[in-house]
């Protein structure tokens, strides 16, 4: 195998990273086509026909909401008439965090600066949301076509919209839609449920309640199946003599038992694909020259990276002391049945546990024991009650443990030289 | 310890460079090197960096984006206090102060992206660019927006770049509740002993051996690895504790072979130093100082905590012992502690306590106004006028903050405190006033 032929490897890995999905996901899923259909006739009815439409894309994280929105646009905008027409706005709840802010994006997107100029329109706000679609449409008119340019919003985070003052935004935006002779057309991306009962009522009513939803419905073989096709090499890549075996390499990797195993695994914990991407990501960039297929070992090697627990990593690096402290909280904590605890407490617990020992070795003064516990704290690993930290002394503030029994556990079974006496004061169960 | 990272598009010779200051951490470098994948390759859109302090989050990141000249914006986000400061950094140090400048005066997120995809349109990234966030644990408590726009930032400006957080904290502990875009999760294990005394014996002294320097690094991880595994904390105590070290091979007492007596030499040495520059009681100048003066013993000089000693007024020590009493002695117990003629109290129901609760456990309660004043008054012998003077003594003692005011609602009626002094410095009070609290206290009857 040449180098050259390796390097081309290499160019789709980076690429795949944001862009694989482009046309593997629309495509390879009925109930998305059917879905993407629907959207695509609704849009087109507004780009063309200036129908006024409103539309909810709902579903989980990572299920191809924006996907779904992206591959349909990029249909339409294929349509000469729609290329010609259609205006875009593009708006993204967690940029446009307040509706001033959001009107300035919407001005800049259509263009409208130096309409609109230094004109303030803070009272009425859908005759300036009028004006503005009007200005658009004016400056169009003096042409042949009376009718007006539709516009299509894209409200991604549609929910974080919501919660806008009065949701002005919304409401104004919908109201244009349903009133007003622009045609607009509204497309809000969220992923909550219930993000209809966050709107207010007068919005809701305005609101055409269309929703389109992505919920993952498909099951293991399916899932399989889009790992191979994520991993296989297209028909037009350069090297077809490499993209062959490369795709052959795959779909053994594909009937390996053991990646079956882990994939289905993965598959138990979450069904959305930006996980599984991640997992293909930490696979792929362990090619090299050297090594220029996927091997089962390296899929297993990161699926463990994935699925590792990070608390369990962190308490694998704490002092011996630190971790005395915690078995004595777990002590506390089976005791008075999940009361929180001080310093003071934490403290008499571990001296307790030095007497029945006798064993001078890790006699430590307070102020080293507090400056553990509070490097504990600092992990966050136990957090203080009530947030107000000023108040009480630092010895007498009452904390609460954020680890599992079994986490404990599991640490200390890890622990690299960890002393037996203290194993065995964690095994038993009286302090 | 020369495993060379290789990885095709970056420079061998860099590579080994990088190899050679990242001692210990050859696997981690390599993980993020084929994370990165070559410069003009898109990157993971996010990825989120744990570990413990000081296990070279930060200096594995600097080293590789420094030697390998990749484009990258380092931001610390203690810095940071305000969003418009993070911007600027980051454009600054991607466009130069032109894209800087063009920043509004308070600038939102949105503002931010639109100028970023300006200065991209213009010029646009050849290469994969890095924003490197430290202490990203900070980002929580600023703006709700701003932690899940950085995770998609590659998505929101449609640039080549890649959002690197560094934390101590979990990644699970930053989850927004509606979720975000899940960065990929790396962690940096610790140091186990042995990695860490082949660090520290990195930087030995120049005059003498190898083998005698990590003899006495072995010697300091013996006293301090059960303590502290922070590599800068034991760095800084190696340095600290070194001259003491060879003290005896100056004088010509012990050879450098003679690894026993040497240890019998430092071993005490290192306990004082857990218990003060470990503790940052006596500053490090102080210590060295204390070396040097052979006669004084370490430790001899008082460190910060020895100044616990207050001088107050003596109306303001009888209240602050007071205050104590109230705080630690349950109510019921008052009548017999502070009324000459208390009745009939059978003993054995007096002293029939929880063992498992004792106050000095559970931490001071609070007390209302008139219970202080009552007890104030039973314990000063001669007769005190409440004067103003009595009352502002009370308040002037919540802002030295030996009290605490526990409820904000109501100032002047009914106020309720807590004692917030340790035992140590009340029992040095009431030495001085005559007053032996000891035998007043319900836990030490």
């Amino acid at each position: 195998m040449s180098k050259r032929k390796v390097k081309d490897v290499h160019r789709p890995i980076g690429e795949c990273i944001t862009q694989v999905c482009i046309n593997l996901f629309s495509c390879s899923f009925d109930f998305q086509t059917h879905n993407s259909l629907h959207l695509l006739e609704l849009l087109r009815r507004s780009a063309i026909q200036g129908e006024s439409n409103s539309v909810l894309i709902v579903g989980p994280r990572g299920a191809g909401k924006t996907m779904l929105l992206q591959c349909v646009l990029r249909d339409l905008l294929q349509e000469k008439e729609a290329q010609k027409n259609l205006l875009q706005v593009h708006l993204n709840g967690l940029l446009q965090t307040d509706d001033r802010i959001a009107l300035k994006e919407i001005t800049r997107q259509l263009n409208l600066e130096n309409v609109v100029g230094d004109k303030v329109f803070v009272s009425v706000q859908t005759e300036y949301y009028e004006q503005i679609l009007e200005n658009k449409t004016a400056e169009k008119s003096p042409g042949d076509r009376s009718s007006s340019r539709p516009v299509l919003f894209v409200l991604d985070e549609f929910d974080l919209f919501a919660h806008h003052k009065n949701q002005t935004l919304l409401y104004n935006l919908f109201d244009v839609s349903q009133s007003a002779q622009t045609p607009i057309a509204v497309v809000g991306v969220t992923c909550r449920l219930d993000v209809l009962e966050l709107l207010e009522k007068r919005v809701k009513s305005r609101f055409s309640h269309r929703q389109i939803h992505l919920l993952s419905s498909f099951g293991f073989s399916e899932y399989l199946q889009t790992v191979r096709t994520q991993l296989s090499l297209p028909d037009d890549f350069p090297d077809r003599g490499f993209a062959q075996d490369w795709n052959s390499s795959v779909q053994t990797l594909c009937e390996d038992k053991s990646v079956e195993e882990a994939l289905q695994r993965h598959f138990n914990s979450s069904k959305d694909f930006r996980s599984l991407h991640m997992l293909l990501m930490l696979c792929l960039s362990r090619l090299s020259v050297s090594k220029p297929s996927i091997k089962p070992a390296d899929l297993l090697d990161a699926s463990r990276l994935c699925l590792c627990d990070a608390k369990a990593n962190m308490l694998h690096g704490l002092s011996i002391l630190e971790l005395c402290l915690i078995i004595a909280m777990k002590h506390l904590n089976d005791v008075y049945e999940g009361e929180p605890f001080n310093l003071q407490m934490v403290h008499n617990e571990f001296k307790k546990f030095l007497q029945r020992k006798s064993n001078s070795m890790y006699n430590f003064e307070q102020p080293v024991v507090m400056k553990a516990f509070e490097h504990l704290q600092q992990l966050e690993l136990i957090r203080p009650v009530d947030g107000s930290s000023a108040k009480t002394q630092r010895e007498f503030q009452l904390m609460r443990l954020m680890l599992d029994h079994s986490q404990i556990m599991e640490a200390l079974q890890k622990y690299p030289q960890c002393p037996t006496d203290v194993k065995q004061w964690a095994m038993s169960a009286f302090g | 310890m020369t495993a060379l990272l290789k990885h095709p598009g970056y420079d061998e010779e860099k590579l080994r460079r990088v190899a050679e200051q990242l001692p210990c951490r050859e696997v981690q470098a390599g993980l993020l090197l084929s994370l990165m994948g070559e410069p003009q390759q898109y990157s993971y859109p996010s990825i989120f960096i744990y570990g413990h302090r000081a296990s070279g989050k930060s200096h594995v990141l600097h080293v590789l984006l420094k030697e390998l000249e990749l484009h990258h914006a380092t931001v610390s986000c203690v810095e940071c206090v305000s969003v418009a400061l993070l911007f600027e950094q980051v454009l600054l140090s991607f466009f130069g102060c032109d894209a800087a400048s063009l920043l509004p005066h308070s600038p939102s997120l949105s503002d931010f992206v639109r100028i970023y995809r300006q200065q991209r349109s213009q010029s646009p990234a050849k290469q994969t660019r890095y924003i490197v966030m430290e202490k990203a644990e900070l980002l929580r408590d600023s703006d709700a927006n701003l932690l899940p726009a950085l995770l998609r930032l590659q998505e929101l400006v449609e640039d080549n770049v890649t959002v690197i957080l560094l934390s101590e904290i979990v990644w699970d502990k930053f989850r927004p509740n509606t979720g975000c875009f899940e960065p990929l999760l790396l962690h940096f294990p610790d140091y186990s002993k042995g990695e860490l005394q082949q660090i520290l014996s990195q930087d030995r002294h120049p005059s003498y051996s190898a083998e005698f320097y990590s003899s006495y690094i072995n010697i300091l991880l013996g006293v301090f690895y059960s303590v502290c595994r922070d590599l800068r904390e034991l760095q800084h105590l190696a340095a600290l504790n070194f001259s003491k070290f060879c003290e005896p091979l100056e004088e010509g007492k012990v050879k450098e072979t003679d690894t026993h007596k040497l240890w019998r030499n430092i071993e005490p040495h290192l306990k004082k130093a857990m218990q003060t520059v470990y503790l940052r009681e006596v500053s490090s100048l102080q210590w060295e100082q204390m070396q040097l003066m052979e006669e004084k013993e370490a430790g001899a000089l008082r460190g910060l905590s020895a100044h616990t000693h207050v001088e107050l007024p003596f109306y303001s020590k009888f209240l602050l012992i007071a205050a104590y009493l109230a705080s630690y002695n349950p109510a019921r117990t008052d009548k017999r502690f502070f009324l000459k003629h208390h009745g009939k109290i059978r003993k054995t129901n007096f002293l029939k306590k929880n063992e498992k609760t004792s106050n000095h456990l559970l931490g001071p309660k609070p007390f209302p106004l008139d219970r202080l004043l009552a007890i104030f008054y039973s314990v000063v012998d001669s007769r005190v006028a409440p004067t103003a003077s009595i009352f502002s003594q009370i308040s002037s003692l919540v802002t030295l903050q030996l009290l605490t005011q526990v409820s904000h609602d109501d100032q002047l009626d009914a106020p309720k405190y807590k004692c917030a002094v340790s035992l140590d410095f009340i029992c040095a009070i009431s030495r001085t006033v005559n007053f032996d609290i000891v035998k007043y206290l319900y836990d030490f009857l």
